[in-house]
């Protein structure tokens, strides 16, 4: 008796299931975004399900660092999402060149985005677009107004202005004046090096030298960050050696530091945490008035899973991924996340349209490593986050690190050799 | 004449150890050491023989990181048999005096930090020895040694040290342990006829009871090695995939991890990455070996 009642009761809980699933569909997202699941459960996908009934989405992130391998594994055994969240360049072009991802250019919503926006998504020559931008990340440097105001320093905005203002801060000691480690390594080159590097190489210009094989590693515009990254190794403050990325946060957001050399993904954060009001400046120019150059960093894109089951559900949400309404959601859901889309998105936050305006004041550029250099072994963008933390520690001559890159990256890129 | 009976028994017994065994252990490992001696070329697996040796061996980007990683290992290996086993040893020695008093209770406060995660000791530590929010500093200035206070994990001459000694702390009392249990089942008959030889006290422990540890000192050696050799957790919950600072904390698995499954913009290569876990099974088997056949068969054993 009681077995049958189990037997009833499991095939009633599997009916129900099934009957479910004929009406629902279930999109399950791949992200290594966990720190927007609730922007995500409460915004976005509300707003996605009430104008496409039928229509179910799951946000199911992982932990960024291990973002990458989770999603191979898991693409590779048949079990990941149906929409995967696109890292920039070869992370998802390997993805797409292995058949995970679908190409997307039927899809009328691509025209919403520039060929610039697009370009971290598509395969080399142009020709096919596998994810639908979703924002870039702009780099410079957050700092504490009420610190700034205390201590009488004025906001830099060329490079002896930036340094002279880090001594001020020195001198008076009440603040660290810079919040950075270097125990997580990344920091280093990603809010580092690639932060104040354009200013040095002129964005775009020298990007594309570098990978056209015009320019070298070794080239002056390339060591020169360097030789800058060695200066702020005394500004860090004690132990930075062991500081990690969150210690930096904490020590920004607890009014302990002046100057947080930031990835404006950080303005969301910052805002619940800190209680001083905040402002930005660019990464300092050499001499006053010259052009300045800014990383606009394309981030995030959303693509398809080759082999989910839903493709029309999922093509659905895409198309919405690239509407004005989600920009509009999603820039303001995220101040630090800029939307890619052509059409300007209007930004309450303060900060993110402070630091979004500069688009119209500086040239934009990505960061430096991502795009085809670092293809092969040594990768050049984990060898960059080396060779910044050894410029800021002291630890090797600026010119012996462009070497030691040219050398890396020559011994497997051909336009280098 | 009777024919033997097949006594079906023994293989149904068997049959569930087997496979689970087989299907868990057995086949990835094979299936590893095959993956080796392939490689993939534009989106197909090709055979390559011992191709990817050659590269992790011989090129140098591949075999700088792989020495690298083998000589972190050995030293992390040797600070666990210098630090970890001697103190064990000692540990155990004043555990099973009879005279020490709250016995049990210093034996569970050594052994806890074996039962933690890694995670959490990796975590633990670091808060502790954090230049920011530590206390180590804040202990140091207490008793006037401030200047003393290095950002220890953040050094590349400290690092792998400091990680070691943290991974000693927490296994401690493995060793400790298993020590105790030798030493409880010396007999007293043999140390009551020591002393009745005039040997007593330290020099008791020295020329009766240690040689009749050694086997177990022997076991405990093995089980270190097999166990640094294998080691990741402590290293990846710390100080991440690239086993920072400069990669002088890098050993082999986390030089397989990052390999294997990729990290950040590098992709991950299964091959390569099997490649190295063929190495550090080869090495670990040789080391073994030798131990089995070079020092356990040449250990004198006392009946006691």
């Amino acid at each position: 008796m009681k077995r049958n009642f189990l037997k009833l009761a499991l095939l009633s809980t599997a009916l129900t299931a099934t009957s479910a699933m004929a009406q629902d569909v279930t999109l399950n997202i791949e992200s290594w975004r966990n720190d927007d699941l609730v922007l995500w459960q409460e915004q976005i996908i509300p707003a996605f399900e009430a104008k496409h009934p039928g229509i179910k989405v799951n946000f199911t992130p992982s932990a960024p660092a291990e973002y990458n391998a989770v999603l191979n594994s898991k693409l590779d055994a048949g079990s990941a999402g149906d929409l995967i969240t696109c890292r920039p360049f070869d992370a998802s072009l390997a993805l797409y060149e292995a058949g995970h991802l679908s190409g997307l250019d039927d899809m009328d919503s691509m025209s919403n985005f520039s060929d610039v926006a697009k370009s971290a998504w598509q395969t080399d020559d142009g020709a096919v677009s596998f994810c639908v931008p979703m924002a870039s990340v702009i780099h410079g440097f957050i700092y504490n107004k009420d610190a700034f105001a205390e201590v009488g320093v004025d906001v830099p905005t060329t490079e002896a202005e930036f340094f002279a203002a880090l001594d001020k801060f020195k001198e008076d000691g009440t603040y660290i004046p810079m919040a950075m480690g270097t125990n997580d390594q990344w920091e280093a080159a990603t809010m580092g090096y690639n932060n104040i590097g354009p200013n040095y190489w002129k964005g775009e210009e020298g990007r594309l030298a570098l990978i056209a094989g015009e320019q070298k590693l070794t080239d002056e515009q390339w060591v020169a960050p360097y030789a800058t990254l060695a200066k702020w190794g005394a500004y860090l403050g004690d132990g930075y050696e062991a500081q990690t990325y969150p210690d930096s946060q904490n020590l920004f957001t607890l009014g302990r530091a002046a100057i947080y050399p930031a990835g404006s993904w950080e303005i969301s954060g910052f805002n619940t945490q800190a209680d001083f009001e905040m402002g930005a400046f660019k990464p300092p120019v050499q001499n006053a008035g010259d052009t300045c150059y800014i990383s606009d960093h394309t981030d995030i894109g959303i693509g398809m899973n080759a082999a989910t089951e839903h493709p029309e559900a999922a093509k659905t949400f895409l198309a919405w991924v690239g509407s004005p309404e989600f920009a509009a959601i999603f820039g303001n859901a995220l101040p630090g996340f800029f939307p890619l889309s052509k059409e300007p998105v209007d930004l309450a936050d303060p900060l993110a349209k402070e630091i979004v305006g500069w688009r119209g004041e500086c040239e934009s550029t990505i960061r430096s490593t991502y795009q085809i250099l670092s293809r092969g072994t040594p990768n050049l963008e984990n060898e960059t986050w080396g060779a910044s933390v050894a410029a800021i520690k002291g630890a090797s001559a600026p010119a012996d690190l462009g070497a030691e890159l040219q050398e890396g990256l020559a011994s497997w890129y051909e336009p280098q050799q | 004449m009777q024919r033997a009976r097949i006594r079906w028994h023994i293989p149904v017994f068997l049959a569930p150890a087997v496979l689970v065994y087989t299907a868990i252990m057995i086949f990835p490992l094979f299936n590893t050491l095959r993956l080796a001696l392939y490689s993939k070329v534009d989106q197909e697996r090709i055979f390559v023989g011992l191709d990817n040796f050659r590269t992790l061996f011989f090129d140098p980007i591949w075999s700088e990181q792989f020495w690298n990683a083998l000589g972190n290992n050995f030293w992390f290996f040797i600070v666990h048999m210098l630090v970890q086993n001697p103190i064990g040893v000692a540990l155990a020695a004043i555990l099973s005096h009879p005279r020490l008093r709250f016995a049990a209770l210093y034996r569970s406060a050594i052994f806890i930090p074996t039962i933690l995660s890694f995670v959490i000791v990796g975590f633990a530590w670091k808060l502790i020895l954090s230049p920011i929010w530590g206390i180590a500093p804040s202990m140091l200035d207490f008793v006037g040694l401030k200047s003393l206070f290095v950002p220890w994990l953040g050094k590349e001459e400290y690092a792998l040290t400091t990680l070691a000694l943290i991974s000693v702390w927490q296994f401690v009392g493995i060793p400790m342990m298993l020590i105790y249990a030798a030493l409880l089942s010396i007999p007293e008959e043999i140390l009551e006829a020591g002393e009745v030889d005039g040997i007593t006290g330290i020099s008791a422990f020295w020329k009766i009871k240690l040689p009749l540890i050694l086997p177990s000192i022997g076991i405990i050696s093995i089980l270190t090695f097999v166990g640094n050799f294998n080691a990741f957790d402590l290293i990846y919950a710390s100080q991440g995939a690239l086993a920072g600072p400069d990669f002088s904390t890098d050993i082999l698995g986390t030089f397989l991890y990052r390999t294997f499954f990729g990290f950040q913009l590098q992709l991950g290569d299964p091959h390569m990455g099997s490649a190295i876990a063929s190495g550090m099974f080869a090495i670990i088997l040789i080391g073994v070996c030798i131990y089995l056949f070079g020092i356990q068969t040449r250990m004198r054993r006392y009946q006691m």
